[in-house]
C-alpha cells in the first residue's frame, strides 16, 4: 500500500492519496503539470517535502536505495548502462526463470538479451526497462507511460503483466495519456488539472481531483 | 661548463624571429598581426616581472612571501580549472573543489620532495618550494579539469542510466561508478604519456633548463626522474578527490542525481 501525505513539489498543490494493495491509481494532467516529477519524488529522486509511505516503512526513515526497492520508479525514456540488457539484470538462477517468464508474456525473445542495446528497437527497449523495473518484485511501481512506444497489441501484453502485478497485491501509479488504457486498469483518478490562480498573469498552478473508479 | 648569460641585444635578436609570424600573418591575410604584437610584449613583460619577483623573494628567503606566491600560484591554477569547465558547479562549490584539491595536493607534494627528498636548509628556501609547486600544480590541474570535466558532463549525458540504476536501488557511487571510472582514467592520461614519451619524444623542460644551466646531466637526470614521480603520485591523488569530490556534488545524502547544482560556463 502506498499512502502519501502532504506531498508538494513545484508548482503542484500539496498531494494526499491513498493506492492500496492490489489498486492502480492513475495520474492525468496536461504536459508540463508536473506528472513525471511527482513520479519521481514518490521514488524519491527528486527532493519534496511531505510524507510517503509504504506498508510501514516512510520514505526518510528508510535508506535511499532501499525505498527504491519498495517503490521502484520506471522512466517514460529508461536508459541503459550495459552493452546488452543481460548484463542489466540480475543473474541468479531464480531471477533468470523470472526474467524468461516475463519476456515470453511480454513477446519478447530471450536471444534479445544477448543483443546489443543500440540495435534493439525503442519498443522492445520499453518492454526489456519494464522486465528490469519488475524482477525484484517491488510493492510499488511508479510506472511513467509505460506504452507510450508500443503498438496495440504489445501494449494489450503489458498491461495483462500489469493487471498480474496488481492480482499479486502490488500498488500502480500510472502515469497515462491513453484514457481507455486508464479506463481498463485504474481503480483511482487523480487528475492535475491548470488553475488560473491569478487571471491575467502568467502563475500556473494546479488543483488536484480524485476520484474512485471501482469500476471492476 | 660555464653558463653563458644573455644581455639585452641577444633578446632583441631573438624577437627578429617574430617578423616570421608576422609575415605568415600578413601572407595569408590571418588579421593576426596586433594579436602578435601585444602578445609578445604581454609574454615579455609577463616573464621579466616574474624574474624581478621571483629574485626578490628568493633574496629574502622569508617562509611568509615564499607561502604569499605558493597562495597566488593555487588560487590562479584553481581558477584555470574552473574556467575549463562547459559546466560548472554553482557558487563557491566549484572553487572549493578546484583549489582546495590543489592546495591539498600541492601542499602534500611539494612538502613531500622538499622536506622528505631533497632536504635543502632552510626548508623553505623558495628557489626549492616553488618551481616544484608549480610543476605539480601544473600537472595536477591538468589531471584535475580533465576528470572534472569529464565527470561533468558524461552524468549530463548519461542521466538516464544513472537514474535507472539509482530506481533499481543502486547507491550513488555504484550509479555513478562508470562515468567515474571514465573520469579519472581521462584525468590521468596526460602523465601516463608525458612518463612514456620523455626522454625519447620530449626532454622535459625542467631537465633541459638544468642542463642549460651547467648542470651534469646525470644529476639533471636524476632531479628530472624524482619531479616525474612526484607529479605522478600527485597528479593520481588530486584526480581521485576530485573525481570523488565532483560525485558528492552532484549526488545528495539520499541518494539523488542533483545535476540541477550544476550551471552551464556562460551563467
Amino acid at each position: 500500500m502506498l499512502r502519501v501525505e502532504k506531498l508538494k513539489i513545484a508548482n503542484l498543490p500539496s498531494l494526499s492519496f491513498e493506492v492500496g494493495d492490489g489498486e492502480c491509481m492513475a495520474v492525468e494532467g496536461p504536459s508540463g503539470i508536473g506528472k513525471t516529477r511527482l513520479a519521481r519524488a514518490l521514488a524519491d529522486l527528486e527532493p519534496a517535502n511531505g510524507h510517503i509511505f509504504v506498508d510501514g516503512a516512510e520514505r526518510m526513515e528508510t535508506a535511499a536505495p532501499e525505498w527504491r526497492r519498495l517503490v521502484r520508479y520506471l522512466s517514460s525514456e529508461p536508459g541503459w548502462w550495459t552493452d546488452t540488457p543481460g548484463e542489466a539484470l540480475p543473474s541468479d538462477k531464480k531471477s533468470k526463470d523470472g526474467v524468461l517468464r516475463l519476456l515470453a508474456s511480454l513477446n519478447l525473445k530471450p536471444q534479445m538479451l544477448d543483443k546489443p542495446i543500440s540495435v534493439l528497437s525503442t519498443g522492445e527497449r520499453q518492454r526489456l526497462a519494464l522486465v528490469r523495473a519488475l524482477i525484484d518484485a517491488p510493492p510499488v511501481l511508479v510506472l511513467d507511460e509505460p506504452t507510450s512506444a508500443l503498438d496495440p497489441r504489445n501494449t494489450a501484453l503489458v498491461e495483462e503483466v500489469l493487471r498480474y502485478q496488481l492480482i499479486n497485491g502490488r500498488s500502480i501509479l500510472l502515469i497515462s495519456h491513453d484514457r481507455e488504457q486508464v479506463a481498463r486498469l485504474a481503480d483511482l483518478r487523480l487528475q492535475l488539472a491548470p488553475v488560473d490562480e491569478h487571471p491575467g498573469t502568467s502563475q500556473y498552478g494546479a488543483e488536484q481531483v480524485l476520484t474512485d473508479i471501482k469500476t471492476r | 661548463m660555464t653558463y653563458v648569460p644573455l644581455d639585452i641585444s641577444d633578446l632583441v635578436l631573438a624577437a627578429t624571429l617574430m617578423l616570421i609570424n608576422g609575415a605568415v600573418s600578413w601572407a595569408f591575410a590571418l588579421g593576426l598581426e596586433r594579436t602578435l604584437l601585444i602578445n609578445s610584449v604581454r609574454m615579455t613583460l609577463q616573464l621579466a616581472m616574474i624574474g624581478f619577483v621571483l629574485k626578490w623573494i628568493f633574496a629574502q628567503t622569508s617562509p611568509v612571501w615564499t607561502a604569499g606566491l605558493a597562495t597566488i600560484m593555487i588560487l590562479v591554477a584553481g581558477y584555470e580549472i574552473i574556467s575549463r569547465l562547459s559546466r560548472r558547479p554553482k557558487g563557491f562549490a566549484a572553487y572549493l573543489l578546484g583549489s582546495g584539491t590543489l592546495l591539498l595536493v600541492g601542499t602534500l607534494g611539494t612538502g613531500f620532495a622538499v622536506l622528505g627528498i631533497i632536504g635543502p636548509d632552510p626548508w623553505y628556501q623558495p628557489r626549492y618550494v616553488l618551481p616544484i609547486l608549480g610543476m605539480v600544480l601544473g600537472n595536477a590541474m591538468t589531471g584535475i579539469a580533465l576528470t572534472t570535466s569529464t565527470l561533468l558532463e558524461s552524468a549530463n549525458r548519461d542521466r538516464a542510466a544513472i537514474e535507472a540504476r539509482l530506481s533499481l536501488g543502486a547507491n550513488r557511487f555504484s550509479a555513478i561508478g562508470e562515468t567515474l571510472r571514465l573520469a579519472l582514467r581521462t584525468g590521468l592520461m596526460p602523465i601516463l604519456n608525458a612518463m612514456a614519451a620523455s626522454g625519447i619524444v620530449a626532454l622535459p623542460g625542467m631537465m633541459t633548463g638544468q642542463i642549460l644551466a651547467g648542470l651534469d646531466p646525470i644529476e639533471a637526470t636524476k632531479y628530472q626522474i624524482m619531479i616525474m614521480f612526484l607529479i605522478a603520485g600527485a597528479t593520481a591523488l588530486g584526480v581521485v578527490i576530485a573525481g570523488y569530490g565532483s560525485v558528492l556534488l552532484i549526488t545528495d545524502s539520499r541518494h539523488r542525481l542533483r545535476l540541477d547544482r550544476l550551471q552551464p560556463a556562460s551563467a
